[in-house]
Parts: structure tokens; sequence; C-alpha cells
């Protein structure tokens, strides 16, 4: 008997809070976060505790844990998954005019439970030494006669893809859609690859001409490879705009600690902590006061498609079955 | 009795997050399963087949062979082969299949340097032949081990017999030799089927799709937790198929030797063409699996240890730790205590539960993480306790664990427990040895070596095993394999590389244990002899 109460005591972690404290699940990933938590803890006191998965084992935690979860707050690195987890009742509803002032209303849940907290485009790359950027104008247009077999993509199984076809369907309809995925398929110059570097890295050595990337990928490579001749071409600029996407996050439902986690939010959206936040990743930033910082602003600026990010989530499971059909793997 | 409860219960507790899994058919069939049935299943079923068969020839021609040169032959660096062959077990597959495609797919340095010169438009490494190659080299030391531990303890007599019969020293290998230790190969080749089965990480860097790949895009893509574990419980037919087959293919044959001290045959001295031949063999294949992957990722280290190596990683490295031996002592243990009771045959429930290795670890952590939070739960409310108790406490990863490696410790420990006849025991019972002592002096020695390899396979795999650990693991820790996933995730593979070399270079101590294990021990006891002397040392004492 005493053994098993050793055993269980062993494994029981039980941790009394003295500091106030928040606890996060996020899919943003440690390195790009603790910089950010560590300075919030060193402004404010409140100590954060977190755990990192990919979204989907994340939510799954959540749904599992219920009303007993310990998480006040869900970060994500891409809208569709925000609005999964206010579909699966696992955010709250939060009233914040800091954060309605902050944050653009296309980058956040018209029903205030979701807010997003960095921007990333999903834009053109292309290879300077072998494209004019006259040549180029609309994501629609990479599925022309003209690219044929100058095209490469990341892989269909990548949210960001996802969530690109999603919006896509969102502006032009599932038949338009369908067609300009298909045309991007036939204009492949070899299969698909699993992330977005592998894109960049053909289109410079000249295996294909153009890709599909986001832009914090590009930045990464290019402070890495500076003579990489590569450049960033902002699509649509004269119909929707370019594509964009979120990381963000919300306070969970069952959240005992409610006050703490708006709080939390709200300072990462405000003016001084943006370029935190997005600085460690070449993100932008979402509130419109704050000046992209430096090293992002020199890809200029784009106008960005204003419908609501969320119908990446809302058409995700159309998304992929459209990509099924048109067997883009 | 109480042996047989406690053995339900471990393997009903193991086998429970696949028996959630296997529940998911109570509901019907939502229209994601449809429309994932309907595109392009047939495809996923042939690369999953492909994938699986290629594998399997692959390692167990590699292995085979490499066993059978290491043990029959002597040439310079057999010796150092014969252990170091074992060694790519360290490296994580997603790891080599990863290293595979920066070095050798189209945008890596070998394509490049072949365009220079004139090469383009060559085939790159994302192919079905791609990764059934990463595949090959990073599991044939499983069939390799067995098989290498199998032909050492056939017997020297047991050759001479056949060569006074006629038969060659070659054909007496391929006609005696290589029969008696089929049981061994296969169930390093079952252990093969079954990992190649459950990957996911391999497979995704190649954008190969297989039953595993599909099971996460209904998950996580569509959101159907319900159609990933259908999917999942197809997996697991699957292998139920395979199973029976491997159990027909090793029924019909008797494999105990009477040998009261088998003695290992002398090695046969290779000259000549066949020496270098052998040599280069094993030089290229451990080059392939080992050396240069190890390169690679020390290459890619020296970049990133500036900005990425800190004090944490003490921390890493210590809970990788932790948890290996943590999970090692626990699975040894029910797998010993399942593999007692189930001396007789076993049944459904045991069997369900080592089929784990099969399964990806994602599901098998959720599987887990719905047991634990429903006891919890129920505890809470049966207790009017406030909160979750086991969720987010060891609890529910150590399950996860067990779910998925039951069946390393399960095998080993099992056929040890083949050789202990209830003859042995009986004698030993007539000699006036207590149970306890049975358990000390016959069943302990006997068991050792079983127990060890049990211990040391889960102490490896849990190093390496990433989604599991990823979901269930408590706040605040992290493992090596964790961090590789935080920069791998981000597609900053170039400083995954720190944590990927740690892992493996603190993987190669058990790596290396394994590899030592019963390498040139002869089998000394479980002889009448033996019980006789352990009944008069109780007797003296």
């Amino acid at each position: 008997m005493r053994f098993i109460v050793t055993l269980s005591i062993l494994f029981l972690a039980v941790s009394p809070a003295f500091a106030e404290e928040i606890t996060l699940y996020s899919a943003r990933m440690e390195q790009l976060i603790t910089p950010v938590f560590d300075a919030y803890t060193k402004s404010s006191g409140v100590k954060i505790k977190f755990i990192t998965d990919k979204e989907g084992p994340l939510l799954q935690r959540l749904i599992s844990e219920g009303a007993d979860s310990p998480a006040d707050i869900f970060m994500a690195v891409d809208a569709g998954m925000l609005w999964k987890a206010a579909e699966e009742k696992l955010l709250k509803p939060v009233s914040s005019p800091i954060l309605s002032a902050n944050i653009p209303s296309h980058l956040r849940d018209p029903k205030d439970q979701w807010f997003g907290l960095s921007v990333r485009a999903r834009t053109i790359v292309f290879n300077t030494q072998k494209v004019n950027p006259s040549e180029l104008s609309t994501y629609e247009a990479l599925g022309d006669a003209q690219f044929q077999k100058r095209l490469c993509l990341r892989t269909s199984k990548k949210i960001y893809n996802i969530s690109l076809v999603a919006m896509m369907i969102a502006d032009l309809g599932m038949e338009q859609t369908e067609q300009v995925v298909s045309s991007w398929i036939k204009n492949l110059a070899v299969d698909v690859f699993s992330d977005d570097t592998q894109v960049m890295k053909a289109v410079s050595q000249g295996i294909c001409d153009v890709g599909i990337v986001n832009t914090y990928y590009y930045g990464r490579l290019m402070a890495k490879h500076p003579d990489y001749p590569l450049a960033l071409f902002w699509p649509n600029q004269k119909d929707r705009g370019a594509h964009v996407n979120i990381s963000g996050a919300g306070v969970t439902r069952h959240t005992k600690h409610t006050k703490a986690a708006i709080a939390f939010l709200e300072w990462l959206s405000s003016e001084k902590v943006q370029n935190l936040f997005a600085e460690v990743n070449f993100e932008y930033p979402v509130n419109p006061k704050v000046k992209p910082y430096a090293k992002v602003a020199k890809w200029g600026t784009f106008k960005q498609d204003m419908i609501n990010v969320g119908n990446a989530g809302k058409l995700q499971i159309d998304a992929v079955k459209l990509m099924d059909r048109v067997g883009y793997k | 009795m109480i042996g047989k409860t406690i053995s339900f219960l471990i393997a009903s507790l193991v086998a429970a997050p696949i028996l959630i899994i296997l529940s998911s058919w109570r509901t019907p069939m939502d229209d994601v399963f449809l429309h994932l049935v309907t595109t392009g299943l047939s495809d996923v079923l042939r690369n999953t087949l492909w994938l699986v068969i290629g594998a399997a020839v692959g390692t167990t021609f590699l292995g085979v062979s490499l066993a059978m040169i290491t043990t029959t032959f002597e040439f310079p660096g057999r010796s150092f082969f014969n252990w170091a062959l074992v060694l790519p077990l360290a490296i994580p597959t997603y790891v080599l299949a990863f290293i595979a495609i920066a070095l050798f797919d189209v945008t890596g340095p070998v394509h490049s340097q072949l365009r220079a010169w004139g090469f383009s438009g060559l085939p790159g490494m994302r192919s079905r032949f791609g990764i059934i190659f990463v595949m090959t080299m990073a599991l044939y030391p499983y069939v390799y081990l067995l098989a290498r531990n199998g032909f050492l303890s056939t017997s020297k007599r047991a050759t001479e017999v056949a060569q006074s019969l006629g038969q060659t020293s070659a054909s007496a290998f391929f006609k005696v030799i290589l029969p008696m230790t089929q049981p061994m190969i296969l169930s390093g080749l079952m252990l093969v089927v079954m990992e190649t089965l459950a990957d996911f990480g391999a497979v995704s860097i190649f954008n190969y799709d297989t039953l595993t790949t599909t099971l996460y895009k209904a998950w996580f893509s569509m959101f159907s937790l319900d159609s990933a574990a259908k999917f999942s419980s197809l997996l697991i037919v699957l292998v139920f198929l395979i199973l029976w087959i491997e159990k027909k293919a090793r029924q019909r044959k008797r494999y105990t030797s009477s040998e009261k001290q088998p003695h290992p045959n002398p090695r046969k001295i290779l000259k000549g063409a066949s020496r270098l031949c052998a040599v280069a063999y094993c030089f290229i294949i451990l080059l392939i699996a080992f050396m240069l992957p190890i390169l690679y990722l020390l290459s890619e280290t020296f970049s990133t240890l500036k900005q990425d190596l800190d004090l944490r990683y003490f921390g890493f490295l210590g809970r990788s730790l932790a948890l290996s031996a943590m999970a090692a002592i626990l699975i040894v243990l029910s797998a010993w205590v399942i593999g007692l009771a189930g001396r007789r045959g076993q049944s459904l429930i045991v069997r369900l539960a080592t089929l784990g290795y099969a399964l990806p670890g994602t599901i098998l952590a959720v599987g887990g993480i719905i047991m634990v939070t429903f006891l919890d739960h129920t505890l809470a409310s049966l207790f009017h306790w406030d909160g979750l108790f086991l969720t987010g406490t060891l609890c529910a990863m150590m399950l996860g664990y067990a779910a998925r490696f039951l069946t390393l410790a399960h095998n080993p420990i099992e056929s040890a427990l083949h050789r202990i006849t209830p003859h042995i025991e009986e004698a030993a019972r007539s000699l006036g040895l207590s149970s306890f002592n049975i358990l000390k002096k016959i069943h302990f020695p006997l068991l050792k070596s079983g127990v060890m390899t049990g211990a040391l396979l889960v102490f490896v795999d849990v190093m390496k095993e990433m989604p599991i650990t990823l979901m269930t693991r408590p706040f605040g820790w992290d493992t090596l394999a964790v961090k590789i996933f935080q920069f791998t995730a981000e597609g900053e593979w170039d400083r995954a590389a720190l944590p990927a070399i740690t892992l493996v270079l603190f993987s190669l101590v058990p790596v290396i244990l394994l590899a030592s294990e019963r390498s040139e021990r002869r089998l000394r006891v479980g002889t009448p002899t033996a019980v006789i002397a352990a009944s008069q040392a109780t007797f003296a004492s």
C-alpha cells in the first residue's frame, strides 16, 4: 500500500501557485515565444507556464480536459485553427476595447473569441535572374501557359496552403478555385516539396522560376544566404490583395484567470510590444499603428486581402477536398 | 491466479488506448471518411504496401546477409562491425529521412553539382525507392541484431551433423542454420514492419502518402478524429493479418536445440577478393546508415552551436534520459508479469496490447489522454475532487509509451520465458526450491538477457519518441525530441541538428550495450545441472 502511495506521489506533479500565473497551450514554437514571455514576466510579474505542440493535438487535449483544463490561453499559427477552436467551444468571447482598437476586424474573430497578434503573407517568390516582375500579376496567373514547368509548390498537407486555398474559395468561389489550383498542378516543374525552404532553394537553383511561400521563411533564408537570387512579389494588388494569415490567440472557455489572460493579450497587441512579438520571426505587426520593423519593411508595402481570416477555418475541409480532387499532393 | 488477474489488468490498461481507437466503428462513417476512402485510398494502400514490402525485403536482405558475414567469416574489422552495424538504431528515422533529402534530393548539394556538370533532370530522393531505401537503412539493425544472435546460438554440432550427411558448409548454412534462426529473423522483421506502418515523420518529409499520413490528414486537416481512429483500426487489422501470417510460418517447426551447451561455429578466414568484398560491404552500409548522417549533423551543429547551446540542454538531456529509464523499467516489469501469466498461450487482450508498435504515436497519445482524463473525471466525481490529478502528470505519458512499446519488451522476455520449460520448474520444486528461489536462481539468470534486450530497446525508442512525448508531457518537461520538433516544425532543420546529435550520441550507449548483449556468451544455465546446483546451494545456506 505504501508502495502504491509513494508511486502515486512520484507521478503526481503538484505545483502550488504562489505568484500569479497563466497557462498557455501554444502551437507557436518555444524559441519564438520565450523572449516575449520573459519580457512580460519582467514587466508585470505574471509567470507564464506553457506547452507547445501542433494545433491538432493541443485542441484534442483541450477537448479531453474539458472544464478542468488548466489552460488559460490557446495560441496558434494559423487562423483556420483558431476558428476551429472557437467552433469546438474551446474559446471564450472577450470584450476588450483595447483589443478591438489594436487589431483590425478582418484579423480577429467577429465574435471576439480569437485575436491575430502578428501577420504573415503567403506570397509569390521568384528567381530574379529568370523572371521579370512584369511577368507576374496574380496567384491565378501562375496557372497560365507561360509558367508551364516553372512553378514549385509546397505540399497541400501544410495548413498554410490549405488556408490559402480556403481563402481563395471564399474570394473566388469553389469552381474557379478548383480551376486555378488544377492549373497550378499542371505547371509544376517537380513534385511538391514538404517545406517552403525547399521550394525557395529550388527557385534559387533554377529548378523552377516561381513559388508560393510564407514571407517569414523568405526572411530567414535570405538572412542566411543574402546572395540567393530571390525576391518577393505581391500578387492581386489590383484586386483583392495578397493572402495573409495570422499567428494569434484566444482565451480558453474554462480559464480560471480571465482577467490575467486578457491583460496578456492586450499587452501583446500594444504598440511597444508588437514588434518584439513579430521581430523574432520576420513577421508583420497586426496593430495598424505600428510600422513593420526594418528587415521586413524593406520588402515593400502591399495591399492585403481584407476578408476575415476566419474563413480559412470555415472552408478548410472544402479546401482539402478540393485539393484532393485535383490531385494536389 | 493473482498473477493472471494482474496480468489482465496491466494488459487491459495498455490495450485501452487501442480499444478506444477500435471503438470508433460504433459511430457511422462521416463524410470525411467517405471522402478519403473515395479519393486516392487505393494509391495510399498501394504506397503503404510497397513501403512495407520494400522495407521488409530490404532489411531482411541486409540484416541477414550482414549477420551471416559477421558470424561465419573472419576478416579485418569483423569484431568492430559485429557491434557497429547496430549503431544506426540510435538515429531516429525522421532524422535520417531529413538528411537523405537535404543531401540527395533535387535541391541538395549532390544534384547541384551534377547539374553543374550538365546532368539535369535526374530523379531526386522523393520517390518510392527513396523512402524504402531510408527505411531499410534506418531499420535493418533490428533484423541484423536478432539474426546475429540467432546465428551465434546455433551449434557447431548442427553444422557437423549436416556436413556428415553430405552438405557443404555453405548449404549447411542455408538448409540448417538459416531455417533454425527463422523465428528470430521473423521477430526482427515484425518490428521493422510495425515501425514502418507507424512512421509519420519520415514519410511526411518525403511527402509519401501512406495510411498513417491519411490518418493525420483526417484528424488535423479535416477535423475528424473519428475518421482518424477508423483508419488506425485499418492499420490494426493489417498488422493482425501480418502477425497471423508470421505465426503460421513459425508454427510447424521446432526450434529448441537439445544441446546442453551449444558450441558456436568456428569462423572461416577469408582471403583475397572475398575478404575485400566483406570489408567493403560492411563498411559501405555503416557509412551510409551511420557515419554520413553523423558527419552531416555535426557539420550543421557547428554553425548553430553558439546560438543554441546553453545550460538548458542539460535539462533536455536529463529529462530524455529520465523518461527513457522510467519507461524501460515500467514496461519491462509489465512485460514480465504479462509474460509469466501468459505462458500457456496469449490471451487476446495481451495480443492487442502488443499491437501499439504499429500505430502512430499521436493516435495512441490521444487514446491515452482520453483514458487518463476519463479516469480523472471519474475519480473526481467519486471523491468530489476539484480539478484534474492524473492528466498533465507522467501517467498519460507512461501509458502512451507502454501502449506503443510493450512489444519491444514483450518479445524478448516471452522467448526467454519459453526456455524455462515446466520440466525445469517441476524438477526444481521436487528438489525443494521455494518459489522465490526458483525466481531468483532459475528465472533471473535465464531472463537476464531477455530483460536487458527489452529494456535497452525500449530505452532507445523512448529517447527517439516524439508525438506521444509532445502531446502528453507535463509543463516544463521538454526533452531532446521535443526540441527537435520545435525546430523542424518551423522549418529550422539546421538548428535541429544540435538536439539531434545530442540524442544520437547519448542513445549510442544503450545501443552499444544492446549490440554487445549475448554476442559471444554461451548458454550455461537452464540445464539440469544448474537446477541441481541451485537447490544444493539453497540447502547449504
